[in-house]
């Protein structure tokens, strides 16, 4: 049984590289194959991935995962602004800067459980949110947001190197290679791989905690507190542990959003994008490790979609019919589009929590078992099996 | 030598006394059985040992450490495992994995990071486990999920988390209750032959069959009073016990 175990993760790491450092062409035929959307892809997976080591396992139901991702920002921003362009010290200090306040955070937040840690982080996250809009601008910039300015000091900034996002010389927003791929514009990106890299690394390391007993001892939190407190082990420490573990994945995804952008602005910290790690987490498939990328993805793709969608758009795909009717069909799509495309979130996750209550993985692991077991399903997770595969 | 002594130990719940100045003294290597009817306090006298309850007064001593104000993980390391008269188990995992964690909790402490080497690699720690489940004869359903065991298969499967802890003193709240006949006699048979082995043990048991064929010494309990304690063909006998059993128990 054990090397079976094994042989199923090798497959499933080796297909999940496969499907990142394809990308760019797998996502061609949906139109998702530019960078910007690429790199959001691989960065809100780092972002769900860890948010899952904390919910997914422990179930302590954090509602200021934001906060880390804002932090993370920020403090790559000032690198930026501090050394030069290059991202590696912003990507390290974002990393670090966030574990000391997922640590500081989540130590106070974890005295509690349930609803009261969840009311908790989310205070937290509306604080450091206030904060930055307020006493703290002289570190935030405020609303203006953080950015690199001219006169920053750049301390290694030298004449020749780039005056944007690099990694010793390669740009994060070059394009490299644009090739047409069966029809569609696939988009080579060095921001997109940078990206894809720190996501392989990250569900490679969420892979191993889950095998680990560090892993087994988390859903022992989630599944009797009590009984782990009665058999010689103390939860709080591994509560934590999850919980700077995941504070730091959030902090990097982050820094990597300033590298593809070198901004930061407090709305990264606000409850909504709190939200939406949690969204994409329970509809991709919470403690399963796949699920929480395809929620990533399927959120961050609808988005895209969505919110590109106006008045005009409507019109457009609407004119072939008879004025009235085209009027009444954008009147009743038009709230659902563009700024609105949080209504068209709201009631997909409503569905997918009621009729897929394990969320897409498990959908599509139905799928796969209908059509006639094998892929997605037998193969990989033994239905006796109670390891989340995946 | 008392090895467990408990001394005036006095627990209020609003206006019910639930235990009234009890006295208790486990000597080492014996089975000390608790009896007495439904709601005298024996559950929660157990509660007051594994820092489920605080007493209000008195003293809880084991091995020459005082178990008062110490967390239930702590007094767990000190060498206390218990069975609950409610099975406590972690239901959405494996039977394997519900024998690995108390075995981990034994090796390293209440807390150490494995993050990166997998379960799967503990060879040791899982030969240990399956051993023991197969001594509770659970060896067949290793890899289901707990939840999903009957209640007595559960109570089995809690004894084997307890167990493989070795513990210095094992705590059982009837440890047969929702059994089968064959399991009841079963799971007889390995306390008794762990009881050989010099293990100390508390039973709380409503069975007498099950308290006269383990116990040494018996305590009863009726209203959050000690009644009696004595051997066990003495509290056969003995009035004051058949009269807090009328129209109860069977003696
Ligand atoms: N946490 C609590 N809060 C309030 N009352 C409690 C609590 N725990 C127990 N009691 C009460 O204390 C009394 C003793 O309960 P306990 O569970 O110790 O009885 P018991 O001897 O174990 O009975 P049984 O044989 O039914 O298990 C009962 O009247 C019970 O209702
Ligand atoms: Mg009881």
């Amino acid at each position: 049984m054990s090397a079976t175990v094994k042989d199923n993760d090798r497959l499933l790491l080796t297909v999940f590289v496969i499907l990142v450092l394809a990308g760019p062409i797998v996502l061609a035929p949906i139109g998702a194959s530019y960078p910007d959307l690429l790199q959001r892809f691989a960065i809100y997976g780092v972002f769900a991935i860890g948010f899952n080591i904390l919910f997914g396992l422990t179930g302590y139901l954090s509602f200021g995962h934001a906060a880390f991702l804002g932090v993370g920002s920020y403090a790559a921003v000032w690198m930026f602004k501090l050394l030069n362009y290059n991202v590696i010290p912003a990507l390290v200090l974002a990393v670090v800067v966030s574990a000391v306040f997922a640590l500081v955070i989540g130590y106070v937040s974890l005295r509690r459980s349930g609803i009261y840690f969840s009311i908790l982080t989310l205070a937290f996250a509306q604080m450091m949110y206030n904060l930055a809009y307020s006493v703290l601008t002289p570190i935030t910039n405020g609303e203006t947001g953080l950015q690199v300015y001219t006169d920053d000091p750049q301390w290694l900034q030298t004449a020749g190197s780039p005056t944007t996002t690099n990694l010793f010389g390669i740009r994060m927003n070059e394009v490299f290679w644009k090739p047409e791929f069966l029809g569609f514009e696939a988009q080579f990106n060095y921001g997109y791989y940078f990206a894809a890299v720190f996501l392989i690394l990250a569900f490679y390391i969420a892979l191993r905690i889950f095998r680990s007993p560090f892993g087994m001892m988390l859903r022992a939190v989630k599944s009797n507190q009590n009984r782990m407190g009665y058999t010689g082990l103390n939860p709080r420490p591994y509560t934590l542990a999850a919980f700077v573990i995941s504070g730091m994945y959030a902090g990097l995804a982050g820094g990597l959003l300033a590298c593809m952008d070198p901004l930061a602005g407090a709305e990264r910290m606000q409850w909504t994008a709190s939200g939406e790690v949690v969204l994409m987490t329970i509809l991709g498939g919470a403690g399963t490790l796949l699920g929480p990328v395809l929620g990533a993805g399927f959120i961050k793709y609808l988005e895209a979609i969505f919110s590109k969608v106006n008045e005009t758009v409507l019109q457009d795909w609407f004119s072939f019919m008879p004025d009235w009717m085209g009027d009444a069909l954008s009147f009743v799509i038009s709230p659902f589009v563009g700024e609105g495309w949080h209504l068209t979130l709201g009631a997909l996750f409503m569905a997918i929590v009621i009729f897929l209550p394990g969320g897409l993985i498990d959908g599509a692991r139905q799928l796969g078992r209908w059509i006639g077991g094998g892929f997605g399903g037998g193969d990989r997770k033994p239905a006796h099996s109670p390891v989340p595969a995946e | 030598m008392s090895y467990l002594t408990v001394k005036n130990v006095n627990k209020r719940f609003g206006g019910l006394k639930a235990l009234n100045e009890v006295n208790l003294s486990v000597e080492k290597g014996t089975v000390h059985a608790i009896i007495g009817p439904n709601g005298a306090g024996k559950s929660t006298l157990l509660n007051c040992f594994v820092g489920r309850l605080m007493p209000d007064t008195g003293i809880v001593d084991f091995d020459g450490v005082s178990l008062l104000g110490l967390k239930p993980y702590e007094i767990n390391q000190v060498g206390v495992s218990r069975v609950f008269q409610t099975p406590e188990i972690f239901g959405d995992l494996s039977l394997i994995e519900n024998v690995m964690i108390p075995a981990f909790a034994r090796r390293d402490g209440a807390f150490r990071m494995h993050g990166w080497e997998p379960v799967e690699n503990e060879r040791d720690l899982r030969l240990r486990a399956m051993d023991m489940l197969a001594d509770v004869g659970l060896a067949p359903r290793a890899n289901d999920v707990a939840g999903t065991l009957s209640r007595g298969d559960k109570r089995r499967l809690e004894l084997a988390m307890c167990l493989v802890q070795q513990p210095k003193l094992l705590l059982l709240d009837e440890p047969t209750a929702g059994m089968a006949r064959a399991d009841t006699n079963a799971t007889i048979d390995l306390l008794k032959g762990i009881a050989e082995r010099g293990l100390t043990m508390v039973v709380i048991e409503h069975d007498m069959h099950v308290v006269f064929s383990l116990a040494q010494r018996i305590s009863v309990l009726a209203q959050g009073t000690v009644i009696a304690e004595d051997s066990p063909e003495n509290i056969k006998g003995n009035p004051k016990v058949q009269e807090a059993y009328l129209g109860g128990a069977h003696l």
